[in-house]
């Protein structure tokens, strides 16, 4: 396949992604919000730094994080090159690019994604209204990905494509823990104050994994065991564990289309067996915040080495 | 004949062969099981599927850019449940005429790029072919692969009467349209699959399939094995670039981008995720001077570099060929009586419009005295920019083309007002004619010519409008021809 039209399948499963990720972050800084209303400013800063958007947003509003001004930023503002609609667009021009390796299906789910939330976030979203447009972001991207699954054949492309989605989620299930890795360092962590139960059930929140939790762990939160969690716990989907074993499944079902072993692949594997393989106590011990940033770092690298390998561009 | 001197002359109704349907007039037989399919049905529920097709339209992303309008505007074009049906008989003759016609074209394209014998023969003036900014002399001797220039064309077809059919021009460069031909005939068999039951139309969704055959088996001389056909499209940004990715889908072809390319070991390769690979033959959706910045247009990003060098080579196949889009020159069109009988022999089966070349004084005489009455074409234009309709244009409007007429005779053709046939259009208040026209494909390769029954029925949604092109707000049609 054509290097360009792998490389539009990767970023129109990158934004996909993108765009859910940061409907989710949303919609955890909009429960805080509503239920802590002191915080909520440096609550929606952090939401903002989380989704990579904090100096567009500074530029174009300076420091005033209102609720109401950031939500409308994060969905919709012109001025901010990663807002849901600018990210949701971009996914529909790269779908539009790879048109020819998409079925018609998930062609047409990207298209009708785009063609609702241009609809839904032509004007500002009234606060009332926030939970169905974040609903109806999750329903359509969850109409793609059923699409996907269900049709696409199982070769290069959809390898290109699921790549995409576990880089991006792996760099944003990582940013949720930069932002907030303080609270879960083990000196600062005051077990059981309400405070940071509510900042550790945003963590959950933004991961849609606040039940999971519960389910696997009991009433008990604990910044190790949320750390964890989001880091180790290889049945949790948006674990960096699970996303490493997934882009190294996909590697390797390339490296078998292929008959190739390229540096994507043997990065991807270093990745994970060198930062993942240990229990969570050693990774704390060598510096949550240090972990994070290295796995940020090494995140990015891998995803340049598949655009090089891969001769997405020339 | 031509009725073209003026407004309110009546017109052909391909339904009812009246002036307007319901008025008294018998449904001609084509029509008739439509119609009474028609009658019975109810109108509401037709009015339902009409609103379900646009939205079949909207999700499948068959929209077409306006150029210089907000990107996100993506505009439909107006797509009409009411088919055009051509019987059986019809469609032979036109067949006929359209086959001889696209031969020619090739013979001629062959000749000028050779020995010019229609030249030196005196039937077509020199001045119009080395003049032509269509010409492309560096084409001259070259012997495109299979010998085939028009590998697609588009020929353009308007009806006065029950037997009176014109070309109106030739589209050889890259004819557009296809997909809505296609994409039309899907819409009416999602939505009416028991008409399909009930009146046996011809397939088209042939097409495709005929096109990579077509292309195939023009593959150039240094192709190994089965051809590797490709698409060049200059983006997502062009306003054809849902027909291009779209034929490309239905082909099994890869559809690239200029910046996918470039000349490796004498051949043109794509850039694949495991390196570049060569191609065959290239459909290309980029006109001639965008195709190759080292021996074209310096400043184009859309072609290949040295694409030309390998061309000559016999490295790849370049569909349609270089420089055949002078045979879409509408001064050229004029003469196309004469060019069909220089190399078949035959007369016309289908007639031209009857055309004044401009750059004659005394036609353009003749055109300036006739002014609010014509037509009147730029020679290179298309899409229904810069044109006078004399008729529908207001005093104003004429004056002010008279002033360009006269500053540049050179640029323009006219021809009489033609009292376009109309077929009629679904409406809220019943059925209501519209002027139509039709553009049958056309493809061509050694082992023959293939035309998909039927073609793109454009037509004018507004009333008394003889302006067809989408770009013009005109619609389409599914249209039908009927079997034996």
């Amino acid at each position: 396949m054509l290097g360009k039209t792998a490389g539009s399948l990767f970023w129109m499963a990158r934004y996909l992604e993108r765009s859910e990720n940061n409907a989710r972050l949303i919609d955890a800084g909009f429960r805080i919000a509503l239920t802590r209303s002191s915080t909520a400013r440096s609550e929606w800063r952090s939401v903002l730094v989380t989704a990579g958007q904090d100096s567009y947003f500074r530029q174009a509003h300076g420091d005033d994080y209102m609720s109401q001004r950031v939500v409308d930023f994060m969905l919709r503002d012109p001025a901010n090159p990663s807002s849901i609609l600018s990210v949701v667009k971009r996914a529909r021009d790269n779908a539009r690019t790879a048109r020819t390796y998409l079925t018609r299906e998930v062609w047409e789910a990207v298209n009708t994604s785009w063609m609702t939330l241009g609809a839904l976030l032509k004007r500002q979203v009234r606060e009332d209204d926030l939970p169905d447009v974040l609903a109806a972001i999750r329903q359509n991207n969850a109409l793609v990905r059923g699409a996907f699954s269900g049709t696409m054949l199982r070769n290069d492309g959809y390898n290109f494509a699921r790549l995409g989605t576990f880089l991006e989620r792996a760099d944003n299930t990582a940013r949720i823990l930069d932002v907030k890795y303080y609270l879960l360092l083990p000196s600062v962590a005051h077990i059981g104050s309400s405070i940071d139960n509510v900042q550790w059930e945003t963590i959950l929140r933004s991961v849609s994994a606040h039940r999971a939790y519960h389910w696997l762990y009991g009433t008990e939160i604990s910044a190790l065991k949320i750390a964890e969690f989001l880091i180790l716990y290889k049945q949790m989907p948006r674990s960096l564990a699970f996303c490493c074993d997934q882009m190294n499944d996909n590697l390797g079902l390339l490296q078998r289309a292929y008959g190739e072993e390229t540096d994507a692949i043997r990065m991807g594997s270093s990745m994970c067996r060198e930062r993942l393989s240990r229990p969570i106590g050693s990774i704390f011990d060598g510096g949550l915040h240090e972990f994070i940033t290295d796995f940020l770092r090494a995140n990015a690298a891998l995803a340049q080495q598949i655009e090089r390998d891969y001769r997405f561009v020339e | 004949m031509l009725r073209g001197k003026g407004w309110g002359i009546p017109f052909f109704d391909e339904m009812t062969g009246q002036a307007s349907p319901g008025q008294g007039g018998e449904v001609r037989s084509p029509y008739r099981d439509y119609h009474d399919w028609f009658d019975r049905e109810d109108a509401a529920r037709i009015q339902r599927k009409a609103q379900q097709a646009e939205a079949f339209f909207r999700t499948t992303g068959i929209t077409f850019n306006v150029y210089g309008e907000d990107e996100a505007d993506e505009r439909l074009i107006p797509f009409d449940v009411v088919p055009r049906i051509i019987s059986a008989g019809e469609w032979r003759r036109l067949s006929r005429g359209i086959e001889q016609r696209v031969r020619a074209l090739n013979a001629f394209l062959h000749d000028i790029y050779h020995r010019q014998e229609i030249l030196r023969a005196g039937r077509v003036p020199v001045d119009l072919i080395s003049r032509n900014e269509a010409f492309l002399p560096m084409m001259m001797g070259m012997d495109p692969p299979g010998g085939v220039y028009t590998h697609i064309s588009g020929i353009d077809i308007v009806r006065t009467g029950p037997n009176e059919f014109y070309v109106l021009e030739d589209n050889a460069r890259t004819p557009s349209g296809v997909s809505y031909m296609l994409e039309n005939r899907e819409t009416m068999l999602q939505m009416f699959p028991e008409l399909f039951a009930k009146i046996s139309v011809r397939e088209v969704g042939d097409y495709p399939l005929n096109l990579l055959k077509s292309l195939s088996a023009c593959a150039p001389p240094k192709c190994n094995g089965t051809p590797t056909v490709a698409v060049l499209t200059p983006g997502i940004h062009n306003s054809a670039y849902f027909e291009h990715s779209f034929i490309a889908d239905q082909m099994g072809a890869e559809l690239v981008e200029g910046h996918d390319l470039r000349v490796v070991d004498g051949r043109v390769a794509m850039r694949t995720t495991q390196g570049y690979t060569p191609i065959d033959v290239i459909y290309r959706r980029v006109d001639d001077d965008f195709l190759d910045p080292l021996n074209f247009r310096p400043d184009s990003m859309l072609g290949v570099p040295g694409i030309w060098d390998v061309y000559r080579a016999g490295g790849i196949t370049i569909a349609n060929a270089p420089g055949t889009g002078i045979a879409d020159d509408k001064a050229l069109y004029s003469y196309m009586p004469d060019i069909i009988e220089f190399y078949t022999g035959e007369k016309a089966l289908l007639p031209n419009v009857p055309t004044w070349r401009c750059s004659d004084p005394d036609h353009l005489k003749e055109v300036l005295d006739r002014l609010p009455e014509l037509v009147v074409k730029e020679v290179h234009g298309s899409g229904g920019y810069g044109m006078l309709v004399g008729p529908a244009a207001s005093k104003k409007e004429v004056a002010a083309f008279r002033k360009k007429l006269e500053a540049n005779p050179g640029n323009y053709i006219a021809q009489p007002t033609l009292s376009l046939s109309t077929v009629p259009i679904f409406t809220k208040a019943g059925l209501a004619p519209r002027h139509v026209d039709l553009r049958p494909f056309v493809l061509m390769s050694p082992q023959g010519i293939t035309i998909t029954p039927g073609g793109l029925t454009r037509v004018a949604m507004t009333k008394g409008s003889l302006v067809v092109n989408s770009s013009q707000g005109g619609g389409t049609k599914d249209t039908w021809v009927l079997e034996d």
